[in-house]
């Protein structure tokens, strides 16, 4: 592949920084970014002629120009001050960090014993141990531009470590704010560990507090031990000068439980890359997400699961509503292994569109190796059930509210997903004002209830 | 109360109904059968204003209202229910919030102040003995997962809640058992008013045992070709619809 | 039962290719190898018009240019394209006129194929066009099809005979630069079908044209145009042999069919190439390309496939739904064995509004055999109403194959409906059990049920076809299922 100018400007600037980047990081953080210099050089930023990239063409936003967020860039803890996450009643252990980096936790004292719940860069050096396993075990810098670019420019983010047979009730929330008065670029990088029959809820907030560009390349690995379960939320509401690039590597052992939940309520350009490996017996995941976008909102949902043993099961839901002129793109893969035998894998993509400037495309994959399997995936592209419709406007009810009503029903079936009564309560009651029109869709913190910030200036 | 005169409606470029002509007075019930695909319940749908139909020629006065002229939502805010041949499934949506969201549309319709929540809540207990449903029914999701039975109730459930001037049943007392069947006509009885009227389609002379009608008409290919009492009734029963195809020939 | 199906499945791999005899017919032949002189050569020894020639060699320019494409779920080993023959044509007259002509080699070729050419014994009902090494020989019923305007005849001919028509639609459907297959189709096609059916016809019987490529190292590639003008209707059937033979042979066909106003095409395949013997080794490479172009309002086109050869498919038989009210379907069964790979499947292009398409696709893997189905379903902007609704199942008879299903969706009209939904599985031992049940042994049971599972498919295909195409099922997994 021929480098852009701009991965050229890219390597040149990690060049240039790397004592910078490399002062506080852990020596196998450092390490790997050998093998990332090598891999970028050869991968660059996807265009959209990389086949996953296809519908998302990112190479337009992630150029050099942009200060990269070594530090906290001019923004301080006291940024958080005016930021109280107030999903209601959700009782929980708070991490923030800023444009990438970790600034404080709250409450976080109060974890049971030995669990780690804060700063990639301070925690990956007091457990090398778990670093050394785990660090780029799953997001493999030689098979993606932006992990590789990551693992180059990555200095911080968020570590959790839940020991063996450690049960954490509370969520443990992580508030990741971009704010500042430069236009940044920030590459965040996050290790969840969830030992032998541990248990975890984990939610990132993704949020942005000032009317700055943002181009954001996060890469999060989770490992869900035996018998282990993880709970992962991704809440995104962003202003629509954001382009997020989200990478969430997922591996599970035998008899593991991992729920992930991705909403999008609110962004510019957003691009998740989900990969689930199930690589032990009986272990199961159900991977969802809700995207409800407008304007020229972009968000493209990239999922694949890898079936790697026998006896697992998956279950993917991601739904879509797009309204004015906004662009929805969902890729999902099932992958069988040869010989992994009695997998059960259902997929099912949903969109509506509600413009005739609003777009869809989806595709749904599946690539089976094993022939005692159940596998199945659907997906469609329209509009709201009309007999449902009449049904509802028989009754009395207008066209207005029976349109409401039915968006909101079609997006129920995601919501129910979350675990957290709390979290459910607040992302229903959300979407359902979302399509009323009660929340300014421009809102820039619209699930901690915070006033907006205004819209970025579209280019 | 209800004025229909030579109504004609097509789907799909297919005429359905050819010339219908029927009058409804308060306090009357009616009953209307004839044979499958006869169209019972494309009249009951144009009636509560499917736009799937095309209305091509005739009339329909409600009340000294233009009916065909009414949205269907309107339709049912001026006191028209149409409990539905095949009820919709519509998961996501909880029985509470579709009929508090019904009825306080029509309130707002006829002018009334919405129900508080605790009158709200008293009013489905109240509805809910009236027609003897389950609780655990109205804490679902509108018709999912309801069997065929629980369908049917559900429709008489929200007939008792709206409390309509004109009521049509299309086939409810279908896949009822025989204690529903009871259950059902009961409520239907118990709701009736003088100033409310009912028209039933049905297959069956077992719900007219319950429900007694004032006329009885036949509808065939598209139009009522025989009307009277409740007598007429005992003798489709009876003789099936073969004589009345005759004499139509 | 593990194990007897295993043995079963077993039986299948050893089954053998029966139309994998060799006629020796004296062949009229080129050398080997591929340039600009070897296309003239062909041009000039079918004495093609000037357009032809033209079009040819933009077309090869074009390939120049191209490279295979590596996108499909595909393991194709390198071909060399100088490494093969580009035009062998039997060497008595192609142009005949009554049986009595016909090499005897020849005929006796197509008797063992089961083909009919003489027009006394012919099943009423069925005009056909044999293609032997991409060179027709010989066209039935040609004149009862005259009488009603009707033209079927080999493509050279048409050339010669119609070369306005030809040179209006040839490449208005597949542009000589499409894609790298067509390319080559389009620079090197030797011969094939031309079927045009002027206004207001029903064709009154089935057409037909039967393949068979029999010399050493030939690629065989024909092209094959059908126009069908406005309210007029034709029902086109095509089928496909080779010999055995350990090196792979290359087949790139090209089908166009133009449509206008309610004019509908049924166009039916049943594939048979050889697909190689039991360790992968020869077959044919089967890479087509198939596209039709609803251009009339109200028109409708068809296609129905069943795939059972070939070492290599390559495939996707298409629809431009351009006119208003168009209606696109796909019907295809791909089943693969052994060492045979398919990535198959087609793209419903709605340009139209109020266009509608549908897709059936059911793949049965076996074998080591990878079965990928590919789809596109477009819908443009402009296209308002369009309706899609697609289903792809696959079935796996045992654990060393895979089925693979790859839609893509690209939908940028909110009034749309479109809706995929696939399945993967293999034969629910539960219905095998409800059948031993009743009495019917596995191996039984597993044909029902595969036969059920292709019906839908099967059921789109003329009589005569649908009988061959299940037969042809049947031998491909006899011993295992039914
Ligand atoms: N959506 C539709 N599209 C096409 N035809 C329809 C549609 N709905 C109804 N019809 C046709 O209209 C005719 C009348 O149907 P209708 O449902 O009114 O009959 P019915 O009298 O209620 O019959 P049943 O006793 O079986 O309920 C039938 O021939 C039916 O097939
Ligand atoms: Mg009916």
């Amino acid at each position: 592949m021929q480098l852009s100018e701009h991965d050229i400007a890219l390597q040149r600037l990690f060049a240039e920084n790397r004592e910078l980047i490399e002062k506080d990081a852990a020596p196998e953080v450092n390490a790997a970014r050998e093998g990332a210099m090598e891999a970028f050089s050869k991968l660059g930023i996807p265009s959209s002629k990389v086949e996953a990239y296809k519908y998302t063409n990112l190479q337009a936003w992630f150029k050099a120009g942009y200060t990269q967020a070594y530090g906290l860039n001019g923004a301080t803890s006291e940024a958080l001050k005016q930021f109280e996450c107030n999903v209601h009643e959700l009782d929980s252990y708070t991490l923030f960090t800023v444009n990438g980096k970790f600034v404080a936790g709250s409450n976080v004292e109060a974890l049971p014993d030995g669990v780690e719940a804060g700063s990639f860069a301070e925690l990956s050096k007091k457990h090398p141990e778990l670093l050394k396993r785990y660090y780029g075990s799953l997001a493999k810098v030689e098979e993606d531009g932006f992990v590789a670019l990551n693992t180059l420019f990555a200095t911080d983010g968020i570590f959790i470590y839940v020991p063996k047979g450690k049960v954490v009730e509370k969520p443990i929330q992580v508030v990741n704010v971009l704010t500042g008065e430069q236009d940044l670029m920030v590459n965040q990088r996050n290790l969840i560990v969830v030992e032998e029959q541990a248990q975890a809820r984990v939610l990132f907030c993704d949020h942005t507090m000032s009317m700055s560009r943002f181009v954001v390349n996060t890469v999060t690995e989770g490992h869900v031990a035996e018998s282990a379960m993880l709970d992962f939320y991704n809440l995104q509401n962003q202003h629509n000068g954001t382009v997020q690039v989200g990478a969430y590597h997922f591996d599970q052992e035998t008899r593991s439980l991992l729920n992930a939940n991705y909403f999008t309520l609110h962004t510019g350009v957003a691009r998740n890359n989900i990969f689930s490996r199930l690589g032990g017996p009986h272990a199961e995941n159900h991977i969802s997400g809700l995207y409800v976008i407008d304007k020229n909102q972009h968000v493209d949902n990239f999922s694949f699961i890898n079936h790697a043993v026998p006896d697992c099961e998956s279950n993917e839901l991601f739904k879509g509503v797009m309204d004015d002129a906004s662009t929805g793109a969902f890729t999902g893969r099932i992958f069988v292994a040869p010989d992994a035998q009695r997998t059960n894998a259902y997929q099912s993509n949903n969109n509506l569109l509600l413009t005739e400037n609003a777009k869809m495309n989806t595709r749904p994959q599946l690539e089976i190796y094993a022939d005692d399997v159940k596998c199945s995936h659907g997906a469609t592209v329209g509009q709201l059930d009309e007999h449902a419709m009449f049904y509802l406007r028989a009754r009395g009810i207008s066209k207005e509210e029976a349109n409401i009503l039915l968006m909101y029903a079609f997006a129920y079936e995601v919501i129910e997903k979350i675990q957290v009564p709390a979290l459910k309560e607040q992302i229903r009651e959300l979407v359902e004002k979302r399509f009323r029109g009660e929340l300014d869709k421009c809102d820039s913190c619209v699930v901690c209830g915070q006033l907006g910030t205004g819209r970025v200036k579209s280019e | 109360m209800l004025k229909i005169r030579n109504l004609h409606a097509k789907i799909e470029g297919k005429e359905i109904l050819r010339g219908i002509d029927l009058d409804v007075k308060a306090g009357e019930i009616h009953a209307i059968m004839g044979p499958n695909g006869s169209g019972k319940s494309t009249l009951a749908s144009v009636l509560a204003g499917n736009e799937a139909f095309e209305v091509v020629e005739g009339s329909v006065e409600f009340n000294g209202k233009d009916l065909l002229d009414l949205s269907p939502e309107d339709r049912a805010r001026e006191g028209f229910f149409l409990s539905f041949q095949y009820p919709v499934e519509i998961p996501g949506v909880s029985m509470t919030n579709f009929m508090r969201t019904a009825l306080n549309e029509q309130k707002k319709y006829r002018g009334e102040a919405p129900l508080s929540a605790s009158d709200f809540l008293k009013l489905m207990r109240d509805r809910k003995q009236l027609v003897d449903i389950d609780s655990d029914l109205t804490n679902r999701s509108v018709n999912e997962g309801f069997s065929g039975g629980e369908k049917k109730k559900n429709e008489i459930f929200q007939m008792a809640m709206l409390d309509p001037k004109l009521a049509i049943l299309d086939e409810t007392d279908s896949g009822l058992d025989i204690d529903a069947l009871r259950i059902v006509a009961n409520g239907v009885n118990k709701l009736r008013r003088p100033d409310n009227a009912t028209i039933l389609i049905t297959h069956y002379q077992r719900l007219l045992d319950h429900i007694v009608p004032d006329f009885v008409h036949v509808l065939y290919k598209g139009k009522i070709v025989k009307s009277a009492g409740k007598e007429l009734a005992y003798e489709l029963e009876k003789n099936g619809y073969d004589w009345i195809k005759k004499e139509m020939e | 039962m593990a194990s007897e199906q295993d043995k079963l499945l077993e039986e299948v791999t050893n089954r053998e290719y029966q139309y994998g005899f060799h006629s020796d017919i004296e062949m009229d032949v080129l050398p080997k190898g591929l340039n600009e002189e070897v296309i003239r050569e062909i041009s000039r020894r079918k004495q093609e018009p000037e357009f032809l020639l033209e079009f040819r060699l933009e077309a090869y320019r074009n390939w120049l240019k191209m490279e295979s494409p590596d996108w499909a779920h595909l393991k194709i080993p390198e071909i060399d394209f100088q490494d093969m023959i580009y035009y062998a044509a039997p060497k008595k007259k192609p142009q005949l006129n009554s049986m009595d002509e016909v090499d005897p080699e020849l005929r006796a070729t197509f008797d063992k194929l089961g083909i009919p050419l003489d027009e006394q014994k012919v099943l009423a009902g069925v005009a056909v066009d044999a293609i032997i090494d991409s060179v027709s020989v010989k066209t039935t019923f040609r004149e009862t099809l005259a009488e009603k305007g009707i033209i079927f005849c080999s493509f050279s001919e048409a050339a010669r005979e119609y070369p306005d028509l030809v040179k209006k639609y040839l490449g208005s459907v597949v542009p000589p630069g499409d894609n790298f297959f067509a390319a080559l189709n389009s620079a090197v096609f030797s011969d094939g079908s031309f079927v045009f059916i002027p206004k207001g016809v029903r064709c009154p019987m089935e057409l037909s044209s039967y393949f068979r490529i029999n010399t050493m190292n030939t690629g065989q590639f024909e092209r094959t145009l059908i126009v069908a003008e406005d309210d007029s209707y034709v029902s086109y059937l095509e089928g496909c042999t080779a010999p055995m033979r350990d090196e792979n042979q290359l087949h790139a066909a090209v089908v166009e069919i133009v449509t206008l106003d309610r004019a509908e095409v049924k166009y039916s395949t049943v594939q048979n190439w050889y697909p190689g013997n039991k360790e992968g080794k020869g077959g044919i490479y089967n890479f087509v390309t198939k596209r039709g172009i609803c251009k009339g309002d109200y028109s409708k086109i068809s296609w129905t496939q069943v795939e059972t050869g070939s070492a290599i498919t390559w495939k996707y038989p298409s629809c431009v739904l351009m006119g208003n009210n168009t209606v696109g379907e796909f019907y295809s069964v791909a089943l693969t064995n052994n060492y045979q790979q398919a990535d198959t499947g087609t793209k419903m292009i709605h340009l139209g509004k109020n266009t509608r398409s549908l897709i059936v696709s059911k793949g049965i893997s076996a074998g080591k055999s990878q079965n990928s189905y590919r789809g596109l379903v477009k819908v443009s902007k402009k296209a308002d109403n369009a309706r899609n609704f697609s289903q792809c199942d696959s079935l796996l008879l045992g654990d060393k194959c895979g089925a693979h299903t790859f839609p893509y969706l690209e939908i940028n009209n909110p009034s749309a409906k479109v809706e995929h939904e696939a399945t993967t599985s293999k034969i629910g031992e539960d219905q095998i059990f409800y059948c031993n049940q009743r009495g019917i042994d596995t191996e039984d049971a597993v044909g029902l049920i595969v036969n059920g599972y292709v019906k839908e498919v099967i059921n789109q295909l003329p009589m005569e076809f649908a009988v061959e195409a299940q037969k042809l099922l049947q031998i491909s997994l006899e011993g295992s299922v039914g």
